[in-house]
């Protein structure tokens, strides 16, 4: 038992190396199958299809730390990107800045009043972001009146703008890079990342060492909430279109992006780097399946067991043992635990 | 031991009538403290007396209904426990305060981390180097870079020690800190606190091991009922005097104890053994008998249990019924053979609390009751009235949510549930905690009626009179063994006391 145990918690450590092999070796069996899907354009295009999720699963990351959930980040991302898309087809003569910013602003204030419930008042993540959820999509509907906001509406900068290239890679991968940069800095650096990983580990431990949970989670939901309002803005100028179903489920893709790179959902650890391989991950199954001529049933079901998979590997890691109650001294030296 | 200098230094903590109440239950009375600085103060009582309440009094995780509280001097009160850290008061738990997937270095600094340069960032260089400095000065070899989860217990109590000589913390309260530990960690720690002691921290050491206290003590204080009993130093006092401080009090209550015929054994346990919980656990249970388990908490009494109850795994030995060999490897087999267990956490595992009494009584015989709803209620609200009499439950009415009910009501819910099976023997795991006085009259004298029924009782108990008072037999369990077995005659409070910290006093023939 503790010899399967030992493999299971080698692959554990290394599984952000394990991801990365995954994900190199994926894309090259596809690339066997379909040669045109390992072509550098072709590859360039899934790194930029990737971005949107690499960005939102970083931050969907932190609150996962704290023992939260973020579900209403699509939604969030599609009001602030009706919003700005509104705002840009309603003023062209404002700077891409200034509507990039609003849009960021949006995104915020919607994730600081999920931050104020869960931290403040204490309601649990799961209902409150639930309930604001479908708040927000159903203000989508309301602002918009259920109409469309199409690209000629839209102003020539403000569609061109993810897609341009600067040094030949697009600003999409650019601002994704910038995000990875930061997070990894506010995850290992930064006191309050820090505490986020204390919270998610012991709530009550937290307490007592002097963090300000409610401050934290207050500030890291808003952080959730400020990465879907820049979000919008990108997947609404991306597309070319904003309308009521955008990002419709795109929440779930996030978690599972989180799960696959090996965020415990009970909270406490997490990494960056497993945040963005299991984003990959995910977008290079999303992009090689229909290459691939998989059914679209096909690719859900195996997307959800590829998450299952995931939990699996996660819960053996952290299976939890009995007391020890009887003296140490007296044990047998083989059952006992390994002290490090 | 130490000879305490004649000049004695000004009392670095001093604790003055302090009370606390917790919903009309008095856990604290008059509590007095006073400790030195450089000097190793032992706590000592019973279960229940008090301990762990004063030291979440002083960690400000309780704040004090009355009584003073000075450090150094100077009057203090903490309203949270990070005041109580930054006035220098520092615990190390039984149930540590850590971090299990961050690292050693990190858990020490965590809340305070220091940071450089602009935009500030953590020092993890300064931090790592701080933590080697701190187990250099401690004389342990630790990776502070290793992750808390992969250390053992001992190993955790030093990273606590070490966050506390970090914070020059003044005064380091150790609650039952070698509960776990091996002999050999034990050696450490006491060297640790040596040096605790030498470097002028004042050391308040909570322990049931009378070895331990006169090792490592210069001086104790008891505590009994919540009540400040006597202070002194060690080398005044023998082990013997120690424990008639610590249950010399007379039984003022009256046990409800009827004169039954005892029978023939009906459960036989026989070299019951688990891995780490429990180890060679035999025991005989007779007809209309109630055996008591009394043992300190995380005696490995409660573990037992579950194993006969079917809720453990990896355990090894037999249980005869009747004479017969049976196997137990769920609570469904369990209930089957007529063995009903309940459990000490009332609120999590014994009763189901957004439902109704009746619910919750009639839950474990539903199958016995039929499957469709419609022909049953009027049976499941015979059963539950027939109960809910017996045991004087005090509701409005039968289908009231048991979370609207004192807790002494709970509990007779959660035992009428039990009941309702028609069991033969039936293990109480601590059935009156945290219940009032009347309700705990109750539950003894309903405990009797059972076995004046033929029911067999088993009753795990910390409260030593309840167990003295009630039991035929008294089991002592000590690290997972039983230690001793006291017929009713023999179970004195010294004996069985002496036992349970597992001391190898004096003491008389133990019977069989």
């Amino acid at each position: 038992m503790s010899q399967a145990n030992q493999g299971i918690k080698a692959i554990f450590k290394q599984r952000e190396a394990l991801l990365a092999v995954l994900v190199v070796v994926m894309i090259g069996l596809v690339g066997l199958r379909a040669p045109v899907f390992v072509s550098p354009t072709s590859l360039a295009n899934l790194l930029t299809d990737s971005t949107l999720l690499v960005m939102l699963a970083l931050t969907q990351m932190f609150v996962i730390v704290t023992r939260g959930i973020d579900l209403s980040v699509a939604s969030n991302l599609a009001l602030s990107g009706m919003m700005a898309a509104l705002l840009a087809s309603k003023h062209p003569e404002l700077p891409l800045a200034v509507v990039l910013l609003v849009a960021v602003a949006i995104g915020l204030l919607l994730g600081l009043i999920n931050g104020w419930m869960i931290g403040y008042l204490e309601l649990p993540p799961i209902v409150v972001t639930l309930g604001t959820m479908s708040v927000y999509r159903g203000l989508v509907f309301v602002l918009s009146g259920g109409a469309w906001v199409s690209s000629h509406q839209m102003p020539a900068d403000f569609v061109a703008f993810p897609l341009g290239r600067l040094l030949g890679i697009t600003h999409l991968v650019w601002i994704a890079a910038i995000v990875i940069a930061l997070m990894w800095y506010l995850a290992r650096y930064t006191r309050f990342g820090r505490d986020l990983y204390a919270i998610g580990n012991e709530p009550a431990s937290a307490r007592y060492v002097g963090i300000d949970s409610a401050r934290r989670l207050f500030w890291t939901y808003g952080l959730s909430g400020a990465m879907a309002g820049l979000c919008g803005y990108l997947w609404v100028a991306r597309y070319a279109v904003a309308y009521t179903e955008i990002a419709y489920g795109f929440e779930f893709t996030v978690i599972a992006a989180c799960v696959i790179g090996g965020i415990s959902i009970a909270g406490g650890s997490g990494t960056v780097a497993g945040a963005v391989l299991g984003s990959l991950f995910l977008a290079v199954i999303n992009n090689a399946l229909p290459i691939m001529k998989v059914s679209p049933f096909w690719q859900s079901a195996l997307t959800g067991i590829i998450i299952l998979t995931a939990v699996l590997i996660n819960a053996r890691g952290n299976s939890k043992g009995s007391r020890q109650i009887l003296p140490l001294h007296l044990v047998n030296p083989s059952s006992s635990r390994s002290a490090a | 031991m130490l000879v305490t200098q004649v000049p004695t230094p000004p009392p670095v903590l001093q604790l003055s009538g302090i009370c606390k109440r917790f919903s009309g239950v008095i856990a604290l009375n008059d509590v007095a403290l006073t400790i030195r600085a450089g000097e190793v103060m032992a706590l000592i009582g019973e279960n229940g007396a008090g301990k762990s309440t004063l030291v979440k009094t002083l960690t400000g995780i309780y704040q004090p209904d009355g009584g003073t509280i000075h450090l150094g001097g100077q009057a203090v009160k903490f309203t949270s426990p990070q005041e109580a850290m930054r006035a220098g008061i520092t615990a190390v738990h039984q149930e540590t305060v850590m971090f299990d997937e961050l690292t050693v270095a990190e858990n020490i600094y965590i809340g305070r981390q220091p940071t450089k340069g602009f935009p500030p960032r953590i020092d993890w260089e300064l931090i790592e180097s701080e933590a080697e400095k701190l187990f250099a000065r401690l004389e342990v070899n630790l990776p502070v870079r290793a992750r808390v989860k992969d250390l053992s217990v001992a190993q955790r109590h030093f990273v606590e020690i070490a966050r506390a000589l970090s914070q020059d913390a003044r005064v380091v309260i150790m609650d039952e800190p070698t509960a776990s530990l091996s002999q050999r960690e034990i050696h450490e720690l006491y060297r640790i606190i040596g040096q605790l002691r030498a470097a002028g921290t004042a050391v308040i050491f909570i322990s049931h091991k009378f070895d331990e206290i006169f090792t490592v003590a210069d001086r104790y204080t008891v505590l009994r009922d919540g009540c400040f009993v006597a202070e002194g130093a060690l080398c005044d006092i023998t082990e013997t005097d120690l424990v008639s401080l610590m249950v010399g009090r007379a039984i003022h209550q009256t046990f409800p104890k009827l004169d039954v015929d005892i029978g023939t054994p009906l459960l036989e346990v026989e070299s019951l053994c688990h891995p780490t919980e429990f180890d060679q656990v035999s025991f005989t249970l007779r007809q209309a008998e109630i055996v008591g388990f009394y043992g300190l908490v995380g005696a490995g009494r409660s573990e037992v249990m579950q194993a006969l109850f079917g809720l453990s795994s990896n355990v090894t030995g037999t249980i005869k019924l009747n004479g017969q060999a049976i196997t137990i490897n769920s609570p469904n087999d369990a209930i089957a053979h007529g063995i009903a267990y309940v459990p000490e956490d009332r609120q999590h595992q014994g009763a189901h609390l957004s439902l109704p009494i009746l619910h919750n009584i009639t839950l474990p015989i539903l199958s016995r009751i039929g499957f469709f709803l419609r022909g049953r209620r009027l049976q499941e609200n015979a059963i539950a009235r027939h109960f809910s009499e017996q045991l004087e439950l005090k509701c409005s009415y039968l289908t009231q949510n048991v979370s609207e009910l004192s807790g002494g009501n709970q509990q007779k819910v959660v035992l009428g549930k039990w009941l309702a099976t028609n069991p033969k023997v039936i293990i109480l795991d601590e059935p009156t905690k945290g219940i009032d006085i009347g309700s705990k009259a109750a539950v003894h004298r309903f405990i009797s009626e059972l076995v004046g029924r033929g029911l067999s009782v088993i009753l795990v108990s910390s409260e030593l009179p309840e167990v003295l008072g009630m039991a035929d037999r008294v089991v002592v369990m000590h690290q997972g063994h039983i230690k001793k077995v006291f017929a009713r005659a023999q179970a004195t409070p010294e004996n069985v006391v002496a036992a349970a910290s597992g001391s190898e006093l004096p003491s008389e023939e133990a019977a069989a």
